[in-house]
């Protein structure tokens, strides 16, 4: 199931340097994590002795948790720098923040911020691995694999599955990295929203079918991934308020019946209940999304398992 | 004393139509005669220019020297010395310094500075409105008699149309040419590079190209309505340029310019997230970087001018979005446009035209040609020599630029400024 051949980059910035074959290893070793959240001791020593610095430069609870609970669940060191405790708010640069964790020698760091490529500056000048856990609108590659893992866990497979992306594409790291990873592994994808959210050249880049109203990208679809809306910063200019949003592109049972009858829902949290979709398709069956918080601490302990250099990694997955 | 003879170099002056080899013989810092096999009668001083370009000397009309302000980037001296590096005997310097240029007594001080400075000589370009902030007229006439040579609000449009036609009818009354930074600043506002596959990428906020057209459209309106010239700096999308030679069809007096970058870089230099591609306006698609090409053959464009814009590690070494707009030039805009003249048809005598005789035209400046008479300012070019840049060992202060590394063919040996050798490439034989 995991292949020992695979080479794996120093960092996961995005999921686009990544094949079939990688992104199948790491559900494959995800699936494998899981079982260890639910025993009893939820600790293996894999990585015990690494430092894992959790730099989160934007506000951000669940990712930071997950991460958090992923690394000391693999029994790691963590040591979390928010930007308001750190000397980012005394006017420190990227580049000094970067030397500075440098000279801390970590296993790795695990980055937020809401500069677009700022990962990447890391990336070249640190020796350790980076791992992104969301960067401005472009990319939020944990939150795609923890999205593979839990349609995959539900489906047979992912390649041939429609799978609907609703709400602001264009601001949208989590719907950037989806596209990726999910045309990867050979989903088709159909993305939804106003003009205004929507980017240039979806087509082109990630193979989506684009379209203004949902109904269309809802049609026939067996996965649905609706997007969080910024009501506080778009509301007024990228669409009329919160209230015209969800009338016409909130999920509802009508709009929901649309697509297959066992089409999962998939949304990154938090929800705005009432706007992306009603409290009822909220707490429906088919709604996965308590289960994607779960699925994203086997992910992301996955990813510090394959990515942190340890010469003490166990051959194959016996944990 | 100053009495030198360039000799066999091959000669080129569009503004007399003449592309042969002669000698250029130099007296008293002005030029004494141009003609085949010259034998001066007293000794001059002998500059040998075999298989070499005698061209007039190069003049860079979109200059940002960062004095006063942000000498920690440029200063006078430097830009000055990388000018005449990369083959410029003149810079127009832009006024969006700190304090910017709109006071007569600041643009007074500065050429009386540049004065005792090796490099090139230093024109400048005064501020448009106060402040550059659009709103007030500067004092045309005071800056002009204290040396300005143009007036522009570079960096920001004057995006109010009335503030804007007050602009041209003064400008022309009192002699300045009008400089437009054609940008739409509320459509372009927050944005880092052209919207498009790149932008889309990357996730950063996008500039669509229609910013750039809606700010020409509207120049060129205020052209027709007030008779007055504009010149359009920095042209970087292939709808502008179409607006340009519509209207130029239309026998409007509007000129415009592009720096080298825009003809060789798209977009996708920004690679990942190389600050180095990001300037303002921003790189464009490949089918501006042709419509960019064409627009200098069929004579829509005239003029080439850098855009040089040093910026620090501080300003460049930080987040993508938050990295200043920029790129340095002085250095490589002229091997750049050698390389051009063998990828397309843009003949020596158009690269002449385009880099000294236009810009002096435009901006009513001696030089521009080799005609007898006129100052002695020779750019001496071998297109053959290669060299690898490096922007360390250039004479810039900064070094942000995309074309570190870059292998060259061609560039100045030789740049002559009032007859006096101002940049002499270290290895060529004396």
């Amino acid at each position: 199931m995991y292949s020992e051949n695979l080479a794996w980059p120093k960092d996961l910035i995005d999921l686009d340097g990544l094949s079939a074959a990688h992104l199948n290893a790491i559900l494959d070793a995800a699936d494998a994590f899981r079982e260890v959240s639910e025993r009893e001791i939820k600790k293996v020593p894999t990585l015990r002795g690494k430092l894992v610095v959790l730099f989160f430069h934007e506000n951000s609870t669940r990712t930071r948790l997950s991460f958090e609970i992923a690394a000391k669940r693999l029994s790691a060191d963590t040591l979390a720098i928010a930007s308001s405790g750190s000397s980012m708010a005394k006017g420190e640069t990227l580049l000094d923040t970067a030397k500075n964790i440098e000279a801390m020698a970590p296993d790795a760091l695990v980055i937020r911020h809401a500069a677009a490529g700022a990962p990447s500056f890391l990336a070249k000048r640190l020796r350790c691995p980076v791992l992104n856990a969301g960067d401005g609108a472009h990319a939020h590659p944990t939150q795609a694999l923890l999205d593979l893992l839990t349609i995959r866990r539900h489906k047979a497979q992912i390649a041939g599955l429609k799978v609907a992306i609703i709400g602001d594409i264009a601001h949208s790291r989590v719907a950037r990295s989806n596209m990726i990873g999910l045309k990867t592994l050979g989903a088709k994808i159909a993305v939804a929203g106003p003009p205004s959210m929507m980017a240039r050249g979806l087509a082109e880049e990630y193979g989506a079918a684009v379209f203004h109203r949902p109904e269309p990208a809802l049609e026939g679809a067996d996965v649905v991934i609706m997007l969080r809306i910024q009501l506080e910063r778009q509301s007024g200019q990228l669409f009329p308020g919160a209230r015209e949003y969800a009338r016409v592109y909130g999920l509802n049972k009508t709009r929901l019946a649309l697509a297959k009858p066992e089409a999962l829902i998939l949304h990154p949290g938090p929800v705005n209940q009432g706007v992306e979709m009603t409290p009822e398709v909220y707490q429906c069956p088919q709604s996965l999304i308590l289960e994607q918080v779960t699925n994203g601490v086997a992910a992301r302990m996955a990813l510090l398992y394959l990515l942190v250099d340890n010469p003490e990694k166990p051959k194959g997955l016996s944990l | 004393m100053n009495n030198c003879l360039i000799k066999g170099g091959r000669v080129i002056d569009p503004a007399r139509n003449l592309d042969e080899v002669a000698d250029v013989w130099i007296l008293d810092g002005r030029i004494k005669a141009v003609e085949p096999n010259l034998s001066p009668p007293s000794d001059p001083f002998l500059i040998e220019a075999h298989n070499q370009w005698v061209c007039p000397g190069l003049i860079d009309i979109h200059v940002h020297l960062r004095e006063p302000g942000q000498e920690y980037k440029e200063d006078l001296e430097s830009g000055l010395t990388a000018a005449v590096a990369g083959g410029f005997t003149a810079v127009l310097a832009m006024p969006n310094t700190s304090p910017p240029l709109d006071q007569a007594p600041l643009i007074a001080g500065l050429r009386a500075k540049a004065q005792s400075l090796p490099g090139a000589r230093l024109y400048l370009a005064a501020a448009m409105t106060r402040g550059r902030l659009g709103q007030e007229l500067t004092e045309y006439q005071d800056l002009r008699l204290a040396g300005a040579k143009a007036v522009t609000d570079d960096g920001s449009w004057v995006s109010d149309s009335q503030v804007m036609r007050r602009v041209l009818d003064y400008a022309k009354v009192c002699s300045l040419p009008a400089l437009s930074h054609a940008q739409d600043p509320l459509l372009s506002k927050g944005g880092a590079i052209y919207e498009g596959r790149m932008s889309t990428r990357l996730g950063l906020p996008g500039i669509p190209a229609q910013a750039e057209e809606i700010a020409v459209f509207r120049d060129i309106a205020l052209v027709e309505l007030t008779g007055n010239p504009v010149h359009i700096c920095h042209l970087s999308t292939a709808k502008a340029v179409n607006l340009i030679r519509a209207a130029k069809a239309k026998g409007l007096p509007v000129t415009a310019e592009t720096a080298p970058h825009y003809l060789f870089l798209t977009d996708e230099a920004v690679g990942d997230y190389d600050s180095r591609a990001k300037m303002n306006p921003p790189l464009g698609t490949i089918e501006d970087q042709k419509a960019l090409r064409e627009g200098l053959l069929d004579g829509t464009i005239t003029i080439i001018a850098s855009d040089h814009a040093p910026h620090s590690s501080l300003e460049k070494e930080v987040e993508f979005i938050e990295a200043a707009f920029g790129i340095i030039g002085l250095e490589t805009s002229l091997p750049l446009i050698l390389e051009l003249t063998r990828e397309i048809n843009l003949t020596p005598s158009l690269l002449v035209e385009l880099m000294s005789r236009n810009p002096a035209k435009l901006l009513g400046l001696p030089g521009g040609t080799l005609t007898p008479g006129g100052p002695a300012d020779i750019t001496v070019i071998d297109p053959e020599l290669e060299f690898v840049y490096e922007a360390a060992k250039g004479y810039s202060k900064s070094r942000n630029t995309p074309f570190e590394g870059r292998k060259f063919k061609g560039r100045a040996v030789l740049t002559l400024v009032e007859g006096e050798i101002r940049y002499r490439y270290p290895t060529l034989a004396s």
